[in-house]
């Protein structure tokens, strides 16, 4: 007959000895694709939906403005009015030239021009702030800028 | 001291079966930090700071398709209420203007879309806005992309295709100065 014991000789176990090389390599896959946080949000922002996006390539060319209504925590200290955050902290519309200014030198200056400025405005917030930042940014002469949009489905 | 021979501490090989573990620990490090999210937007080219206002006023009117958002969210293309679905096709109807109507744009080169808002409009309302007119641009961009190279207008084209559908339908958005009715 056919169904004759075939094992017998060879040892049940499967060899662990590659699991770590396989550990390894997704390690370093998670490594590369990983973006660490740099900021932690203290305003609200839950970006709007839009389809005609542009993705942003190089992270170091790119600076965060983030627009949106403080975090309930901060209520106490900063209200609920919309409120702009540079960094990790709340500015006003003033600080923007020195905050392009410091993200600037961390760049070649051959690339000076390439710099886009990511606007993370949450949806619900009216233009008004937006605005004002807007016209620092132009004053500013950073004039490459991404509305920051999630994709949308249709 | 019972030592051991010295060949007896050659053969002692590192243990490597924790290897997998610390893997794990740095894996589950990595997978908890990452964050895959794509930064992904609408790229706009901001004009350059000056005082004075570009007056839109000068230009002849059938060239210039304005389109005004009230702090209420409301829409008002060409003096006349409209609602943002339609704003896509209206767009691309004044920029071709396939039928030479005496109203709408004499050739596209020529036509200013104006977009201007209330200190109070919603900021998603003023997105959806942009978006649909530069969703009007593409599509008129793939449109005469497929009829000169058969193919979608894409960002990976030869600088100079994209040129030449750009120098036919150039993107042109002028914003005024919002108004401050609504600001909160």
């Amino acid at each position: 007959m056919a169904f004759t014991k075939k094992r017998g000789n060879t040892s049940p176990e499967v060899s662990t000895a590659s699991l770590p090389d396989i550990i390894f390599m997704l390690l370093f896959f998670f490594m590369v694709v990983t973006v660490l946080r740099d900021a932690e949000l203290k305003v609200k922002v839950n970006t709007p939906q839009a389809t005609e996006l542009t993705k942003l390539e190089e992270k170091s060319l790119v600076n965060y403005l983030y627009i949106g209504r403080p975090l309930e925590r901060y209520h106490s200290l900063y209200g609920t009015k919309p409120r702009l955050q540079l960094g990790d902290k709340f500015s006003s519309v003033k600080d923007i030239p020195l905050f392009l200014e410091k993200h600037k030198i961390k760049v070649p200056e051959n690339r000076h021009g390439q710099i886009t400025s990511s606007l993370r405005v949450d949806g619900e917030v009216t233009m008004g702030v937006v605005q004002d930042v807007k016209t620092e940014l132009r004053k500013s002469n950073q004039l490459k800028v991404n509305y920051s949009a999630k994709k949308r489905a249709d | 001291m019972a030592r051991k021979s010295a060949r007896e501490r050659m053969s002692n090989e590192i243990n490597a079966g924790s290897m997998a573990d610390i893997a794990f620990l740095l894996l589950i490090f990595f997978l908890v930090t990452t964050t895959i999210v794509e930064d992904k937007g609408i790229t706009v080219k901001l004009p350059p700071w000056s005082e004075d206002e570009p007056d839109i006023t000068k230009l002849n009117k059938r060239n210039v398709f304005s389109v005004l958002v009230n702090a209420d969210n409301q829409l008002l293309v060409r003096g006349e209420l409209a609602q943002i679905k339609d704003l896509k096709e209206r767009a691309k109807e004044f920029i071709v203007n396939p039928q030479n109507r005496e109203d709408l744009a004499e050739k596209p080169t020529k036509a200013i879309i104006s977009l201007k808002n209330d200190r109070g409009t919603k900021y998603g309302t003023y997105l959806e806005v942009y978006n649909e007119l530069k969703a009007a641009y593409e599509e008129l961009w793939d449109e005469s992309a497929q009829r000169k190279f058969g193919t979608d207008y894409t960002d990976d084209m030869s600088i100079a295709k994209k040129r030449a559908i750009r120098s036919e339908i150039p993107f042109v958005i002028s914003e005024a100065e919002p108004t401050s009715f609504g600001e909160e």
